[in-house]
């Protein structure tokens, strides 16, 4: 590859990088202007929370029933077949809630943004946005990065609740472990310093799946075409950063908890 | 801009009024290492129609954007009512384009909406009251003779019905500058003399300042040689050999403005490119 095409693509990345940045600060800021634009917060919590229940709820209930029918015969091999609560609960909670919500959310929802906005954007729809008087970082991508935080948060806590139900379900009904004992084993050894690594992250990840729809929707060129490759890219773009994400808070969450 | 919005109950538009509607000042803009317009000097006095010619691709629909603030110029001076729009920032905007109206090549009508909620928009956003909204879109929508259409969805109109519609959304707020970019371009040539017809009634009974886009000489020269009989609520031909005064070119190749003047001057130049474009 020739020097001056490396020399391009970087310049294009720190661009990238400098417009995103840009767009999301900016988006923030606007939360503390007027007008809010409460009804579009209201309509966006409705779109990307209640419209993400179902794929949420299934993905929990699966992911727990799985955690525990692998767990549970490995922890049989050392006897300790009774502690399966416990590991479907630190797993749920702390990691697999948080990460396989988000990225469930970022498969439905920063898709939905970049095409939204991105169909917007080639029909000249944003371009008459901002003529008529209104600032489309204002109307439309503030309400989804507010949106997107609260609702991924509750949708998180729902999928944990879900997730230790599945694995309640296979661990009982399937193997036949005593209820009592499984409930009990999952609270038992969870401390706030758990809950609150699995509660911070879904905010972080919410951030990440609404500003990187919405950057990339906001950067449409191309017609359908380039509508396409801005969800395509916003999809993968939000996954990438959510794992990586979660390995930074997870790795700053225990230095800063010991756990 | 520290003498924006100092009174608030005058138009921006108002503020400076003998300052021109629109002037450009060497203004250059371009795109991914392309230059597209080359130090552009031109403007629009008040009351004023420009027709803006030029092949497709040359940059007339930037030129639009750059009047309304929606790019900014790599270099050169862009000024609106005798704002410098090209140094304003995007809030302070805002409110100078309550004193603009644009009509976008394909309408971009916001599908998602209503045609009542697209003619309305501006007014919803400034919280006016629905009573006085639905008055005012329902006198946009008779302008344009499409009252009929206040619930339709975009998907549901023609392409001719869009852009009137488009027109009813730029009109609704009696801007004092009007941007049409390509009113009729993909238009059969009746819908297109019926958007003419409006751009011209809007030019004679509002006197409102225009710069209107279009590849189509037709339609140019329609807008130069008729005017709009208030009496008889209809478009009439200027007696022979008359045009409107009010009226005059513009025209663009390759990023350069190679004409600036009368109806007359156009059709009388002795300039090669212009010669070979109007034949």
């Amino acid at each position: 590859m020739p020097l001056s095409s490396v020399d391009a693509a970087a310049k294009r990345g720190v661009s990238a990088v400098q417009q995103y940045s840009l767009l999301s600060a900016r988006a923030v800021g606007n939360l503390f202007r007027r007008p809010l634009y409460g009804a579009d917060i209201i309509t966006q919590a409705d779109l990307i929370g209640i419209g993400s229940l179902p794929i949420v709820i299934l993905t929990g209930f699966f992911t727990g029933g799985v955690l525990a029918l692998q767990s549970a015969s490995t922890l049989a091999q050392f006897g300790a077949a009774a502690i399966t609560g416990q590991l479907v609960s630190f797993s749920m909670i702390k990691e697999l809630g948080p990460v396989l919500t988000s990225l469930m959310v970022s498969g439905r929802n920063a898709s939905g943004m970049a095409s939204e906005l991105g169909s917007m954007m080639v029909t000249e729809q944003i371009d008459a946005m901002r003529a008529l008087g209104t600032d489309p970082l204002k109307k439309l991508v503030m309400p989804r990065i507010v949106a997107t935080v609260i609702m991924l948060f509750f949708l998180t806590i729902v999928s944990d609740a879900v997730g230790i139900l599945g694995g309640a379900f296979v661990a009982v009904i399937m193997l036949g472990q005593d209820a009592s004992q499984y409930f009990h084993t999952v609270y038992q050894s969870l401390q706030y310093a758990d809950i609150l690594q699995g509660l911070v992250k879904p905010i972080f990840f919410g951030f990440i799946i609404s500003t990187i729809g919405c950057f990339y929707g906001m950067n449409t060129r191309g017609g359908t075409q380039g509508v396409g490759r801005s969800t395509t890219q916003a999809v993968v773009v939000s996954s990438v950063l959510i794992i990586a994400m979660d390995f930074v808070i997870s790795r700053f969450m225990i230095g800063v908890f010991g756990r | 801009m520290a003498d924006l919005a100092v009174q608030q109950d005058v138009p921006e538009s108002q503020v400076h009024p003998d300052a021109p509607a629109v002037q450009f000042d060497d203004v250059s803009i371009g795109f991914e290492g392309k230059d597209v317009l080359d130090h552009l000097s031109f403007q629009v006095r008040r009351g004023e129609t420009r027709i803006l010619l030029g092949p497709a691709g040359v940059g007339k629909s930037v030129l639009l954007k750059l009047a309304d603030g929606l790019f900014k110029p790599d270099s050169g001076k862009v000024f609106v009512f005798g704002y410098e729009i090209s140094a304003m920032r995007e809030e302070d905007l805002f409110r100078l384009r309550e004193s603009i109206g644009i009509v976008f090549q394909e309408g971009a009508l916001f599908d998602s909406l209503t045609v009542r909620d697209n003619v309305g928009y501006r007014l919803t956003e400034q919280h006016v009251p629905d009573d006085q909204i639905d008055k005012r879109v329902t006198e946009a929508l008779r302008f344009v003779e499409l009252e009929h259409t206040l619930t339709k969805l975009p998907s549901e109109l023609s392409g001719g019905m869009r852009r009137r519609v488009a027109i009813a959304r730029a009109i609704i707020t009696k801007p004092d500058l009007i941007l049409y970019d390509s009113p009729t371009g993909g238009l059969d040539p009746i819908t297109s003399t019926t958007i003419i017809e409006l751009v011209i009634k809007q030019r004679d009974v509002y006197g409102t300042s225009s710069i209107v886009v279009t590849h189509r000489l037709q339609d140019a020269f329609m807008l130069a040689s008729h005017h709009f009989n208030k009496e008889t609520e209809q478009m009439e031909p200027l007696p022979e050999g008359t045009t409107d005064s009010s009226t005059s070119f513009l025209v663009l190749h390759q990023g350069k403005m190679v004409f600036d003047g009368s109806t007359h001057d156009l059709v009388h130049s002795d300039d090669e490119f212009l010669k070979q474009y109007l034949a």
